[in-house]
């Protein structure tokens, strides 16, 4: 079990560095558009090598990466060529906007595919099962930016119940942060109810073990059965469906904030790609890539305690 | 003899093949036309739309439909319904590069991994899962920041950033096929690897390859509208995604120049997954005609059973079992599995079940502990238990305390996240409502009188963590553990060693002998007919075709049936493979 972690946590760093290594090349492959742009259409060449110069980009692209490496080590991601604030604090001001959208995304998906898909895999095949079947994969279709679009027209604009832009922080105030979010979380949600089936599939399978048919026999009541040992037992395919998700939500926020004018994640890493901020662009991605590796690795770890094979090895 | 095979029906129905099963699909059909007119639309653009896309009218900024602009005009007062015609083109040519790109990098990788070897399968399958764990947006934002707006570019990279999910389908049902007969009749015999490839694999595996690619479809076309959406897109091209974003902008003034390009975006998104699913429908036979039925069908009663002659025990015995019919649906119809069974099983007295697999033993005991499975419905007969008639209506309906069964295959029979000891006891406290303490103690003595030795450790154990023979001691420690009267035994021996087989019908006959239960042996084996069984009913094709005491039917079979089941296993030969038309599997 212990090595098995370690070994997932060693291919996730193995990650975090060669996604580094690609964004790296990727964003410094052709700084001359970015200084270009940093330094306006009209300035002359002289002034164009100056500044390259300055921001030390015309060093070769090895050597930039190396140091780039070097000092992210210590922490230091750089400084915003826009603002000249330090990156490592750009992106701490950001990530708790994003992923407090994330894991609240995770949660809601998480109890809502539960529910309805234990209520679908015990009715399967009658009018509920197939209501939930069709109806999630109809919400799942939709592009989940216009989804919140929608929610905004109707829930924002028709009806002002919730802010149509806007963020609270949740240590000022809890009922104006779980109002701002709302309206998001609902529109990643529901773009990713599709795993409810799959959460059906999974609880239909246990339902037709024959364990299930064993403890019956001993007059074990229905509800009993459901919820201790069908339930408990499709919890580890219910956890392992979710971690399948992760990256869908976490690219649903990332979109969606731009509709709701949070500044999160998302937003910086657009405005920072239309305005040519390279050390943003790297900070942003690498962040990413370390909590999504965070976040499997928790996924990981819940679901071998879920399993008494995995968790007493 | 008469006996009529059940599914003989089936084998002569032909089945429809998946292309004429996707036509007969209303919602398949409908996601056709409706990608094939978005196709058409994009295509004659310049022909039927009324406007110039990039026209721009002052006096339709932001304008309510009207006779210039049947939709309205947008932000900059251009002719929405002219750019919802132009946009789907770009939506279409970005599916297209990322279908293309993922589908050959996808296919070709994951056939290296299947056949190229160990290493070149571990660095793929590492690559694979460490691109599915980046969100792409991140990636195709950063491109956007190196090269500007260049939709062909960021799709064909988003093509490469997906193409795991292909590599993973198709590596896995490649190195499934592979080791397949035919696939190495084919290599053994000279076949070149590459037609095997197409010929043999790809052929095969075509299913799930379509149905993944319009999964593939529909998320590039959600990709490209985002980056639009995120204004990531080229500001000259129109786009659904661009024209929602532009009309965000005015979404107070104008909310409809949202609606539309997103109505539209979704229902060419929702026709792609509907057509996947219905491919995927298609492919799998029967699995939408799956669906439950429960309509009340008169069972036909079989006139001339082929066994009359009852055994002594009348109706006054504990258990009878008279007439019993299951039956479960099969397409439009209901198929009988057990027609017309009769037995019966008095206190003290052990009574085999005999019969191939699939003569309807285990379904006709299902029925009479109420644990048939979902589908079935018992459509004829009546069961009475010391007298009274049980209830047969719908599935589930346990009969706790008065009857107990032990399972075939001891391990699929216990929850494999509790331990033994919880297992035992839960019931026993819900049931008898021990308390935890009670429970406990009764448990303890139930695993020593199974024959377990230290109960106490056995008590903590997980039940991947004992044996299958302790498996089964343990299960039947729980099955007397509510003082049943009547013991169903289904094969409780095949799935054993051997070496436990012996011991464990042993323990089931003692128990039966010293609690004086009736007891239903449910087997195969007529070893174990002769071991524990005092009479015996031999069944086939849901029937029973002669019942009577052990000594009878061992030593003058009446049924022609029996007689060559009885010289199969004599000679030891496997018992059902010396019949035809038996059987239902």
């Amino acid at each position: 079990m212990i090595t098995y972690i370690l070994r997932r946590a060693a291919s996730g760093v193995l990650l975090i560095l060669a996604v580094s290594v690609v964004t790296f090349l990727i964003v410094f492959s052709d700084t001359q558009r970015i200084v270009r742009s940093l330094v306006g259409e009209r300035a002359t060449a002289e002034q164009l090598a100056q500044r390259t110069a300055e921001m030390g980009l015309d060093r070769p692209l090895f050597q930039q990466m190396i140091d780039w490496f070097a000092n992210a080590f210590t922490g230091d991601f750089g400084a915003s060529w826009l603002t000249s604030e330090p990156v490592a604090q750009v992106i701490i001001n950001r990530l708790p906007i994003t992923l407090s959208l994330v894991i609240c995304s995770i949660v809601v998906l998480a109890l809502i595919s539960a529910v309805l898909g234990t209520f679908a895999a015990v009715r399967q095949g009658g009018a509920a099962d197939r209501i939930i079947q069709i109806g999630t994969e109809i919400l799942s279709a939709l592009p989940k930016f216009w989804l919140a679009l929608m929610l905004v027209i109707v829930f924002a604009i028709q009806f002002p119940l919730f802010p149509a832009t806007g963020y609270v922080s949740l240590q000022n105030d809890v009922i104006g942060w779980a109002t701002a979010v709302t309206l998001p979380v609902a529109a990643v949600v529901m773009g990713e109810l599709r795993v409810t089936s799959m959460v059906r599939g999974a609880i239909a399978d246990e339902l037709n073990k024959d364990y299930i048919r064993t403890l019956r026999s001993r007059g074990l009541p229905s509800r009993e059965v459901l919820f201790k040992h069908v339930l408990r037992n499709a919890a580890e395919p219910w956890v392992s469906l979710l971690s399948m998700k992760i990256v869908g939500i976490w690219t649903g926020v990332v979109v969606i904030e731009a509709v709701f004018a949070l500044p999160g994640i998302g937003t910086l890493a657009t405005n920072a790609a239309t305005r040519g901020d390279g050390p943003v662009l790297m900070g942003v991605v690498v962040a990413t890539v370390i909590v999504i590796v965070f976040v499997y690795l928790i996924f990981d770890l819940l679901q071998a305690w879920l399993n008494p094979k995995a968790r007493l090895t | 003899m008469s006996i009529e095979t059940p599914q003989a029906a089936e084998k002569t129905s032909v089945r429809p093949g998946a292309w004429k099963r996707l036509i007969s699909n209303p919602l398949g059909v409908t996601s056709v036309i409706v990608l094939l007119l978005v196709i058409l639309m994009s295509i004659l653009a310049p022909w039927i739309a009324p406007h110039d896309p990039r026209y721009a009218l002052l006096d339709q900024i932001n304008a309510s439909p009207n006779a210039t602009y049947w939709l309205g005009g947008d932000v900059s007062g251009r002719d929405i319904l002219s750019r919802l015609i132009w946009g789907g083109r770009t939506t279409l040519v970005a599916a297209l590069i990322v279908i293309v790109v993922a589908v050959v990098i996808g296919i070709s990788t994951g056939l290296v991994a299947a056949y190229a070897g160990k290493i070149s399968d571990t660095v793929l399958s590492w690559i694979a899962d460490a691109l599915l764990a980046i969100p792409s947006i991140i990636v195709l934002i950063a491109v956007y920041a190196a090269f500007g707006p260049r939709i062909a570019l960021s799709m064909f990279i988003f093509g490469i950033l997906i193409s795991p999910f292909l590599f993973r389908l198709v590596r896995a049902l490649a190195i499934s096929v592979k080791n397949e007969a035919y696939v190495e009749a084919a290599r053994v015999s000279g076949v070149p690897p590459v037609r095997i490839i197409f010929r043999h694999i790809l052929v095969v595996i075509r299913g799930p390859i379509i149905v993944m690619m319009a999964d593939i479809t529909a998320t590039a076309m959600t990709i490209q509208a985002s980056l639009e959406f995120l204004g990531l897109g080229s500001i000259n091209t129109v786009t659904w995604g661009g024209m929602i974003e532009q009309g965000f902008i005015a979404i107070y003034q104008a909310p409809l120049s949202v609606v539309w390009p997103g109505l539209l975006l979704t229902v060419t998104i929702g026709s792609v997954a509907l057509l996947g699913n219905a491919v995927r429908d298609a492919l799998v036979p029967g699995r939408a005609s799956a669906r439950r039925r429960r309509h009340s069908v008169k069972t036909p009663t079989r006139t001339g059973g082929a066994w009359k002659k009852h055994q002594d025990t009348g109706p006054s015995a504990f258990l009878t079992v008279k007439d019993l019919t299951v039956s479960y649906p099969h397409g439009e119809e209901l198929r009988n599995v057990v027609e017309g069974v009769s037995f019966s099983v008095d206190r003290g007295e052990v009574l085999g079940l005999v019969g191939e697999s699939g003569s309807g033993k285990s379904q006709s005991v299902f029925a009479v502990l109420g644990l048939l499975p979902e589908a079935a419905q018992v459509t004829g007969g009546q069961i009475t238990l010391d007298g009274a008639p049980l209830p047969l209506d719908g599935q589930g309906r346990h009969r706790p305390r008065r009857m107990a069964y032990v399972p075939q295959e001891p391990m699929s029979n216990l929850d494999p996240v509790y331990t033994v000891g919880y297992q035992l006891t839960a019931p026993m406290r819900r049931v008898l409502k021990l308390s935890m303490r009670q429970a406990r103690a009764h448990a303890m003595e139930l695993l020593s009188r199974v024959g377990i030795h230290e109960s106490e450790k056995v008590y903590e154990l997980y039940p991947h963590q004992v044996s299958g023979g302790m498996a089964q001691r343990v299960l039947i420690a729980g099955a007397i553990s509510m003082d049943p009267e009547l013991l169903v035994a289904d094969e409780p021996t095949t799935a054993l060693d051997v070496t436990v087989q012996a011991d464990i019908l042993d323990l089931l006959r003692d128990l039966q002998m010293e609690r004086n239960m009736a007891m239903l042996m449910v087997t195969h084996n007529f070893g174990v007919v002769a071991d524990i069984c005092d009479n015996v009913a031999v069944m086939r094709s849901g029937a029973v075709v002669e019942a009577g005491g052990v000594d009878k039917i061992f030593n003058a079979p009446e049924h022609p049936y029996t007689q060559a089941l009885l010289k199969a296993s004599l000679e030891g030969a496997p018992t059902r493979d010396f019949t035809t038309g038996g059987g239902h599997d």
